[in-house]
């Protein structure tokens, strides 16, 4: 078990976007129900590593301020690439030649 | 141009490999797809000998497990593509797959498979004080990489918080690599490992700390860790105030547990269930480890965190399975072959930890039965499982 003390404000969830405990548990008062509540209000799980880090921290934040189960948090919508891929990649396509 | 495979895997570790080597040993075509450099997963970091029965390869190292089955894997004709990241999945069974080339250059190939099994493994959960995004806090499976395959030590003094079986194995083989273990932290009252674990532990010397944890991770001047404050908690887990020590250290390693890596099964609407005991969301599967989508298979710690013996059963389930959706095995053949390892995958869920897996793989079985009953065609489950997520 890990220990459930409150998180301080000032301390990061979200380390891709630089977001705050603070921040989090404002978009909450300001009406955040779930994960993509928090992402749409603060960009919290929208960097590169699309939550994999900061997701369930979000959930236990969100478990704490509105006492709620983790399976009512939900999560965030995955969408592809699940992985960062430059522009480039995507556009220059593959030929026979490099298989 | 997309190429053509019976069976595409994502992930080569112990389930990936497996999978991939039932599959192609009834005849279908099968590309293994995995990021990073070397096929195996987290059995090259496993140096320790595993324990169980001789069918699970008691007595082995985890590396040695490895290199056996990346070598039958060859042998049975999988085509393994490293450094090769599925980066998605899209309608129509295409798997997007960024490989790099030989030359360093990348490109990105869409590889359809008439199967798809995912075995995706799992992740490290985070745990949060003030100051854990400082450099020298990692998790304990990052620190045994870098100890075990890459050979370098994280740092010198260490901190571990979490004692489960990860927190003491990691401890003793940083211990092994000559980094010192100034603390072992865990916020429940006793070790939560096997006790032959913690009493290499307990013999070393390490001080442990139980009904503790790290409340902050202090920084030098240049915000690299310098020490971890740790505290008591109460009942509740709640850190006494009063309690708080420091400990002088420039590494924090957590061993907060893992949890299921399911991007992919996600992209594709596998329905999903909640099992704390296995890490959290998963992918529900059936008999055949088959997902709620037609042909979409899972195994492993994607499916549910547990250990590499219970991941390769799961993976040779699914490797069977699949070819019998292909039509390479009769079902008779096939369901003889997955019914003994079944029985052999069980028998690994058995003790007070594998007992509370087995109820929740169970739970998982039974849920799949009742919701799902029979995998669906993807297009009919965009409608199906719009309120899975």
């Amino acid at each position: 078990m890990m220990s459930r003390e409150k998180f301080p404000d000032d301390m990061l969830v979200c380390r891709c976007e630089e977001i705050t405990a603070g921040e989090i548990r404002q978009a909450i008062r300001e009406g955040a129900r779930d994960v993509t509540g928090v992402k749409r209000r603060v960009r919290a799980g929208m960097g590169p590593c699309q939550g994999r880090t900061c997701e369930k921290l979000v959930q236990q934040i969100l478990c704490q301020e509105l006492r709620i189960d983790p399976r009512q948090t939900g999560r965030s919508t995955a969408r592809p690439p699940v992985r960062p891929v430059p522009f480039g990649e995507l556009a220059e396509g593959v030929s026979k030649n490099d298989l | 141009m997309i190429l053509e495979k019976d069976v595409v895997v994502v992930g080569a570790g112990p389930a990936g490999l497996a999978a991939a080597i039932e599959a192609a040993k009834a005849g279908a075509a099968v590309l293994l797809v995995d990021l990073n450099l070397k096929a195996g997963g987290q059995l090259f970091k496993q140096i320790h000998k595993f324990f169980g029965s001789r069918a699970h390869y008691s007595g082995t190292r985890g590396y040695d497990i490895g290199k056996k089955l990346v070598k039958e894997a060859t042998e049975s004709q999988v085509e393994i593509w490293l450094q090769s990241t599925a980066v998605g999945v899209f309608p129509g069974n295409k798997v997007s797959i960024e490989r790099i080339l030989q030359n360093g250059g990348k490109k990105l190939y869409t590889v359809h498979g008439k199967t798809i099994i995912l075995a995706t493994g799992a992740s490290e959960n985070v745990v949060r004080f003030k100051g854990w995004t400082r450099p020298g806090v990692m998790g304990a499976g990052a620190a045994q990489t870098m100890v075990n395959v890459d050979h370098v030590k994280p740092g010198q003094k260490i901190v571990m918080l979490g004692s489960g079986n990860v927190g003491l194995i990691v401890s003793y083989q940083l211990m092994q690599a000559g980094c010192d273990v100034v603390a072992l932290v865990e916020a429940a009252p006793k070790i939560g490992g096997y006790a032959v674990h913690a009493a290499k532990i307990r013999r070393a010397g390490v001080p442990i700390f139980t009904k503790h944890t790290i409340v902050e991770a202090l920084g030098d001047a240049e915000g690299k860790v310098s020490g971890a404050v740790i505290a008591e908690v109460d009942e509740k887990f709640q850190p006494i105030p009063g309690t708080e020590q420091t400990i002088p250290c420039d590494t924090i390693t957590l061993a907060a547990g893992l949890k299921p890596v399911v991007e992919l099964t996600r992209l594709m609407n596998c329905a999903s269930a909640f099992e704390p005991v296995l890490g959290g969301f998963i992918p529900m599967h059936n008999q055949d480890m088959e997902t709620s989508v037609q042909g979409i298979f899972v195994a492993g710690d994607a499916t549910g965190v547990e250990e590499a013996s219970v991941a390769l059963e799961e993976g040779r389930i699914a490797g069977v399975a699949a070819a019998q959706a292909l039509g390479l095995l009769s079902q008779e053949d096939a369901e003889s072959q997955k019914q003994f390892y079944w029985n052999r995958v069980n028998s690994l869920r058995s003790g007070p930890f594998g007992e509370k897996r087995l109820a929740a793989k169970q739970d998982v079985l039974q849920c799949y039965q009742e919701q799902i009953h029979t995998p669906q065609p993807e297009v009919m489950i965009g409608g199906l499982a719009s309120g899975a997520d």
